[in-house]
């Protein structure tokens, strides 16, 4: 024992190279600080369980933002309070890693406030201490979340004040009410056998991630004797009689003997896996020959209007996939934003032989009308020589305009006769290809795979597209 | 044929974790969060880590984490939400940690409302946190790009150890277009500076601290070469009838979309005229430009904000052509008609 007292822990580095001081041998703190004795325990808790290798210590802002010139581990260095919030990201990254979040009471318990609670409150599978020691040490002796009532510090120079500055947070109290910790415990450095006993427990929250029991916390109270403008024998005497009434000691959750370990399944995927969890398997299906129509139909630029509700958007994405399947350029918008008030929906479809530029429609040379706010507000917006689709089952009013094509549909009143009214899309769809000639029949059927989800409406919506297509040809011609 | 049809927001998930992403931290807000829910689809079922974070600040922060374990990592948010990233991005510049941030812009500032706005361009491309940094900041136009770019940000931030930026619009995200994906990577590069909690990696250090001015001097120096280099090697710009051009349009995002049809619609009238759309925004097309303002009438600068690229724009054409500028804000989008007018109003004005 005697020889481990004296002897540097293997977890510290030898000389101390990262320090710009000239003196490669002693640490950056005061005299009679608490952040070496902690140091020195989680070194040697490293040491016995072997794990410094693997360790990654996040160093906190605070007078340990420099605990990265000491530990001989993997070391990151974090913003202000953020370390919890790091930790995760390491510990996801690299989950056999021993993560340590080293933190002050600054940094912990006020700026990082949500990053510890939350942390915690998922129950990641890190260890945290606490040195809480009343005072902004790095900064100079200001206030913290911790300091005592009347406690002097040099932002409560009249001591803390409950009705200007609240109480002093008890972060073991408040952590150890959430469900995921398995181990909180505060301890104390102000005398010998409280020191042992925090030895002994930084050594258990280590030992419960390597166990891969998930989050422990210390709070060790901890002196800052330059903060306290206090020497080494008195600021123990003060931890004893004016911290440890404010911050009992004890245990203050402990469910290492109930959890279960959990280690994240890892997974080793072919490309072929990835593409397939990703829906990305290549479906070589050939792509379906464009029929010859009309010029006056070409590079349609269509606006699909009607209720949120009605399948617009869905009709919309299903006008652009059977253009994709017909190797067309396609592009589709919905309403968005401002536009998109008032229950109603609407969507943009541009079906192109060369690349899409804008994927706005404004003056739209189909206008598919599904109800009558939306034949209103759009008709004028049609140029001249446009084509007007519109539901006569739900519209009671007639196109106005005699400069433009219209083909009235009674897609809702056909929908339900097939016994589907959510198949009105679909009839809309097939009749807009038949009379325009843009798409076939083929490609309508292909288009139902990715359109249509569940399965089992796909026969009823063929039969919607073949009600729709005849329609549609019969319209043409009339 | 294996293109598949979907939206920009979820290409780029999905180009994300082709590219070997098996990481996301994000906070849900509109309209970003379609990418963070494609992530929590995706990412699980390939074995990564999804975590919703309690704020962008964590999230930005858990990223930090998860860059200094030399893995690719991303995450994604909207206008505010960028806002409160930029502390975390100010330190993995500062430690040179590579990873993803997506900003799908929304109007601002202060809540201001989901529309697509283009007013994040200054935070985003002139650093935005504190210190003398900046990103690299793609910017797509559409679905394939929203991929392609994401998979080429994850490359861009290891080849130069910085968080790159991919900076898009709600329309951009929104629209669905065909997108053709290729093959996952198979191998991702092992990196001599990250931890990988083993004793090889172990002596490495993460940080941004450089205690003495002249360590810290140099250290930014060093930045500032890295940015340089990233200016002569990794421009990209798209440049649309620019050959015989005596007008330029330029924009970035969904205006060059509606840019393009313009100029297209010009043409046809006889008008020579061009686009010039940086695909970069840092890097920006500085050369590019000043080489055109010494031999165009004019250029017309769009942007759905109240100009902030039109400054980058003057400051490279230095008043040899008259740089004027057109913009929307609180998430107007222009019509293609009313930049048709504006564009002939701007080139009647410069003749
Ligand atoms: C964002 C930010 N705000 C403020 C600071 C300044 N600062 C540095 S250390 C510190 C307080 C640290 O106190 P504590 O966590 O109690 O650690 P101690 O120094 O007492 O060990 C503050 C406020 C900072 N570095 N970053
Ligand atoms: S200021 Fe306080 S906490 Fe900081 S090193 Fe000195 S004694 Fe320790």
């Amino acid at each position: 024992m005697a020889s481990k007292i004296l002897q540097k822990p293997e977890a510290f580095y030898k000389r101390y190279e990262r320090n710009p001081s000239s003196d490669k041998k002693s640490p950056h703190y005061c005299p009679g600080c608490g952040h070496g004795n902690v140091h020195k325990f989680i070194a040697e808790a490293l040491d016995d369980y072997n794990v410094a290798d693997q360790t990654i210590l996040i160093s906190p802002v605070g007078c340990s933002v420099f605990a990265y010139y000491y530990f001989d581990t993997g070391n990151i260095q974090a913003a202000h309070g953020r370390a919890p919030a790091v930790a995760t990201g390491i510990k996801r990254a690299h989950p056999h890693s021993i993560v340590i979040s080293y933190q002050g009471d600054g940094d912990l318990a006020a700026i990082g406030t949500a990053e510890i609670l939350h942390a915690a409150n998922r129950g990641e599978n890190i260890t945290v201490f606490f040195v809480n020691n009343a005072i902004y040490g790095m900064t100079g002796g200001q206030m913290a979340p911790t300091t005592l009532v009347d406690q002097y510090s040099t932002t409560t120079p009249r001591g803390r004040n409950p009705h200007n500055e609240g109480y002093p947070i008890k972060v073991a109290e408040l952590i150890s009410q959430l469900e995921a910790p398995v181990y909180v415990e505060r301890v104390s450095l102000h005398d010998t056998k409280n020191r042992n006993k925090a030895r002994r427990a930084v050594r258990k929250a280590l030992k419960n991630q390597i166990d891969n029991l998930g989050f422990s916390l210390v709070e060790i109270l901890s002196p800052c004797t330059s903060g306290w403008k206090m020497d080494a024998v008195p600021s123990m005497k003060w931890i004893e009689e004016n911290m440890v009434p404010q911050f009992p000691l004890g245990v203050f959750k402990d469910i290492t003997d109930e959890v279960e370990p959990y280690e994240r399944p890892e997974m080793d995927l072919s490309a072929q896996d990835i593409k397939k969890a990703l829906g990305l398997e290549v479906v070589e299906s050939e792509s379906f020959e464009k029929p010859d129509f009309p010029n006056k139909y070409k590079n349609p630029e269509i606006k699909v209007a009607g209720f949120g509700g009605q399948g617009v958007l869905l009709l919309g994405a299903a006008m652009a996939q059977a253009g994709m399947l017909e190797d067309y350029h396609v592009s589709w918008l919905p309403s968005y934003g401002p536009e998109m008030r008032g229950g109603t929906a609407n969507c943009h479809v541009n079906i192109r032989d060369i690349e899409v530029g804008s994927p706005m429609v404004t003056n739209p040379t189909v206008l598919i009308a599904l109800n009558r706010p939306s034949l209103e507000k759009f008709e004028n917006d049609v140029p001249e020589g446009g084509l007007i689709i519109y539901d006569t089952s739900l519209i009671d009013i007639e196109v106005k305009r005699t400069d433009v094509e219209v083909m009235p549909l009674p897609a809702t009143k056909m929908a339900d006769e097939l016994g589907n009214t959510r198949t009105a899309n679909m009839i809309t769809l097939a009749a807009y290809a038949a009379y325009t000639g843009i798409f076939s029949k083929e490609t309508l059927y292909e288009t139902l795979n990715t359109a249509i989800k569940h399965k089992k409406f796909i026969d009823i919506n063929k039969k919607a597209i073949d009600l729709g297509y005849e329609f549609g040809l019969k319209s043409k011609l009339s | 044929m294996s293109k598949i049809l979907l939206k920009g927001n979820d290409a780029i998930v999905r180009g994300a974790v082709l590219a070997g992403c098996r990481l996301y931290f994000g906070y849900p807000i509109t309209p970003a969060s379609e990418i963070a829910e494609a992530a929590a689809k995706y990412i699980p079922q390939v074995g990564g880590t999804f975590l919703q974070a309690e704020s962008e600040v964590a999230a930005i922060n858990m990223v930090y984490g998860a860059a200094s374990g030399g893995v690719r990592v991303m995450t994604a948010s909207s206008s505010p939400g960028i806002s409160l990233k930029q502390e975390g991005v100010s330190y993995a510049a500062g430690a040179e940690l590579p990873c993803v941030i997506v900003d799908i812009m929304r109007g601002g500032p202060g809540l201001g409302n989901i529309a697509p706005e283009q007013s994040d361009y200054n935070q985003i491309v002139k650093g935005g946190g504190h210190g003398n940094y900046k990103c690299p900041v793609l910017a797509p136009n559409g679905g394939q790009e929203m991929s392609d770019l994401t998979q080429f940000a994850f490359e861009l931030a290891e080849k130069y150890r910085t968080p790159v930026y991919i900076l898009a619009d709600g329309y951009t995200g929104q629209m669905m277009e065909p997108v053709e994906f290729g093959e996952p990577v198979s191998e991702l590069p092992h990196h001599d500076w990250a931890l990988y909690g083993d004793q090889e990696s172990k002596f490495n250090l993460i940080s941004s601290i450089y205690l003495d001015p002249e360590e810290l001097e140099a250290h930014n120096q060093m930045l500032q070469d890295k940015y340089k280099l990233i200016e002569e090697n990794e421009l990209r710009v798209e440049e649309f009838m620019l050959e015989d051009a005596e007008y330029v349009v330029m924009g970035y995002g969904i205006i060059s979309r509606i840019l393009k049809t313009v100029v297209e619609k010009l043409r046809k009238e006889g008008v020579k005229i061009g686009l010039l759309r940086p695909i970069t925004l840092f890097p920006f097309p500085n050369d590019k430009i000043a080489r055109l303002s010494e031999r165009i009438k004019g250029m017309l600068v769009v942007e759905m904000s109240n100009g902030q690229m039109v400054q980058d724009v003057r400051l490279a054409a230095l008043g040899r052509c008259p740089v004027e500028f057109y913009g929307r804000m609180g998430g107007v989008v222009p019509s293609m008609q009313e930049l048709l007018d504006q564009t002939k109003q701007f080139i009647s004005k410069e003749n």
